[in-house]
């Protein structure tokens, strides 16, 4: 089977996916099934979502040809697909657009939601104001913190945020709590999750909603260019922004995809490295790789960046990192770090901490690719919802303030 | 037919319903469960769950969540509890089946932990995010070592669902009372009545009841639906109200008497 057509019909990406969660939520995820294939086939609801999606959140988003960033690293063209231009700054509304549709034709009244950076809870907590939905959303007290901004935004937009304290307090813990909302209250909720990840049929249509974003890369490139590019660089915490990217050149077999998860403090210490470092098992619905110690209890990760700090990945990149039609590798904090500043002073572009990695990565394969090759990073979300933070890691680093201009007064 | 069936079959004929207590495996230590467990048979329970402690537990409430995370800090692991309950089996003969979610299972190996269960003396596993349309590998190596593998329904299973989860159980049908998560409630689930007796008209297994049931008088109301009734939380509420090691002993055994003479 290709894996253009995959997932099969019981969600499994080979042995991946699936559907691992307690019976109270089975009829739950079949109905969620049953209606999307609907929805998929009806053209009001693909046109709805065309309409918000222009209207709304802005699309398509621009493929920008990062010259002052291309000329700083000296090799490869470079381009950057601007999803942190989308309303709301990040990917995730395309995702949460498509799915509070669904909700909608559901008739449950009320979503929730998980979130790590926060970006996935701003946008669920947009589209159920845009909508009209009470909406509950998850998330680590750590991340309350480190995220502060995001929680305010959820808030002003009438969602009810909810900090978890339990295990390690991050995306892991949220998402246990969501599940758990989930099968108490399932009758009249639905559980907007915010990655390619989590049982199916959400691994599948998470993707599917996200695949605009190589869809119009791929078309952009084409008319840009009049050609594919080279490689596809993508951050992977949960991974849809990478699903998103890649899966429009899935069958494009010269265009290598490389999806970069977050080394953390490094891989020999903490780390949010699922692909690089984890092995296959269950958490949270599906069957992937999982960072988890040798009797099957899951491990903390870390990462500078809460919406990479995760644990587990979506089933569909295990799939692609079996086949080796992908490529994972990672990046660290200070990595990160540096890639932030880099963009930041030759594009004007903050990213955010997690497309920061993606941009890490890059600084190492561009300088190794002639000039007349073209990567393509997928730049997830902008970076104004890290700014406290990156002035504190800077400062720890002995950056001061990590503001230039500042050192020169 | 295993001990599992065993129990539901002499208990019905005895014209009694099976009391099963949980009690989270190595909370607060295994030396501790081994205890509660020959106390909990000689107050009457019938079978005994064992929790298995997990890092990330979706179905449970906080109760049992703190639970796990006091076996986990204390060291507990799937191997050592397996090795508990083959030390039980010098003390005890109840059944005894093992509540675990399915990743331990994974890193143990479906294959090595079946057999080394089974030799152990574990009657049955009950793995609460393992669907039967997943649970080929597991049900089988649990067939081949003669270990029931027990699936739930929930008040939102379709019939269909119902009819799948009978054909694939072994033992009994574990009816989870609420839609929801563990954790003892005020009161018997709404609609429990009607819900029941759907799963009894489409499966031919004993029904057990479980999840939020925290009085004799709601274990009562339970026995009447079903063959069996399920306690976990409540027990580990009076294990968390408990001042010392001795006195948890005997407050746990007296709450599962009360329980056993309720019905």
């Amino acid at each position: 089977m290709s894996s253009v057509t995959l997932p099969d019909a019981a969600g499994h990406f080979g042995i991946f996916g699936g559907r691992y969660v307690p019976e109270t939520l089975m009829s739950a995820l079949e109905e969620l099934t049953a209606e999307y294939e609907r929805a998929q086939r009806d053209p009001a609801f693909q046109e709805e979502l065309r309409y918000y999606l222009t209207e709304y959140v802005g699309r398509p988003t621009p493929l920008y040809h990062a010259a002052r960033l291309t000329d700083t690293l000296g090799g490869a063209r470079i381009y950057l697909k601007r999803e942190d231009l989308n309303h709301t700054g990040a990917h995730k509304i395309n995702n949460t657009i498509g799915q509070i549709l669904l909700t909608k034709r559901m008739g449950k009244p009320r979503v929730i939601a998980e979130t790590g950076a926060g970006q996935h809870g701003v946008a669920t907590a947009t589209v159920a104001a845009l909508f009209g939905f009470e909406c509950d959303v998850y998330m680590g007290t750590e991340d309350m913190e480190r995220q502060a901004l995001n929680v305010f935004r959820m808030r002003l937009m009438g969602a009810r945020v909810i900090g978890v304290e339990s295990g390690s307090r991050t995306l892991k813990d949220a998402l246990n709590e969501a599940l758990r909302d989930w099968a108490t209250n399932v009758r009249h909720t639905h559980y907007i999750i915010g990655s390619v990840a989590g049982p199916h049929p959400f691994p599948m249509l998470v993707r599917d909603f996200q695949s605009i974003i190589g869809r119009e890369a791929r078309a952009q490139i084409l008319e840009k260019e009049g050609r594919l590019p080279e490689a596809l660089i993508a951050c992977v915490g949960g991974g849809s922004n990478a699903i998103g990217l890649f899966h429009s050149f899935l069958e494009d077999a010269s265009v290598r995809m490389i999806g970069v998860e977050g080394a953390g403090f490094g891989l020999h210490s903490q780390h949010a490295a699922t692909l690089g470092k984890g092995a296959p098992g269950v958490l949270h619905g599906s069957m992937s790789y999982l960072l988890q110690d040798e009797h099957g209890q899951v491990q903390v990760a870390h990462s500078i960046s809460a919406g990479l700090d995760y644990p587990g990945v979506g089933p569909e990149h295990s799939y692609l990192k079996e086949t080796g039609r992908a490529e994972y590798t990672s990046a660290t904090d200070d990595e990160a770090l540096d890639a932030l500043q880099l963009l930041s002073r030759t594009e004007g572009i903050i990213p955010a901490l997690e497309s920061a990695h993606a941009v890490a990565h890059a600084m190492k394969l561009a300088p190794v690719m002639r000039k007349d090759q073209v990567i393509i990073i997928g730049l997830s979300g902008r970076g104004d919802k890290d700014v406290q933070s990156v002035a504190k890691y800077l400062e720890k680093r002995g950056q001061g303030s990590g503001i230039r201009g500042q050192e020169k007064q | 037919m295993n001990r599992i069936a065993q129990t539901f079959d002499e208990a019905l004929k005895n014209g009694r319903k099976a009391l099963i207590p949980y009690i989270t495996a190595g909370d607060p230590t295994l030396e501790m469960t081994k205890r509660l467990v020959v106390e909990l048979a000689g107050r009457g329970a019938d079978i005994i769950e064992l929790g298995v402690p997990f890092s990330d537990p979706v179905a449970d409430g906080p109760t049992i969540q703190r639970a796990s995370l006091r076996a986990l800090q204390a060291g507990t692991t799937l191997r050592a509890i397996v090795q508990t309950v083959a030390e039980i089996r010098q003390q005890a003969r109840i059944p005894i089946v093992l509540m675990t979610y399915y990743n331990p299972i994974i890193a143990y190996g479906i294959p090595a932990f079946c057999w080394e269960a089974a030799r152990a003396g574990v009657d049955g596993v009950i793995v609460p995010d393992l669907p039967p349309e997943e649970a080929g590998d597991l049900t089988a190596a649990c067939r081949e070592q003669g270990m029931a593998s027990i699936f739930l329904v929930a008040p939102t299973s379709t019939v269909e669902r119902i009819r799948l989860i009978d054909q694939h159980t072994t033992g009994f049908v574990y009816c989870v009372s609420l839609t929801g998560v563990t954790g003892a409630r005020s009161r018997l689930a709404e609609g429990v009545e009607d819900f029941v007796s759907t799963v009894r008209a489409h499966t031919t297994h004993p029904l057990a009841i479980g999840f939020g049931i925290a009085t004799p008088q709601h274990a009562a109301a339970a026995a009447r639906l079903a063959d069996g009734v399920i306690v976990g939380s409540a027990i580990i509420d009076v294990m968390e109200r408990s001042p010392d090691a001795d006195g948890l002993v005997t407050r746990v055994g007296e709450f599962v008497g009360s329980l056993r003479e309720a019905f």
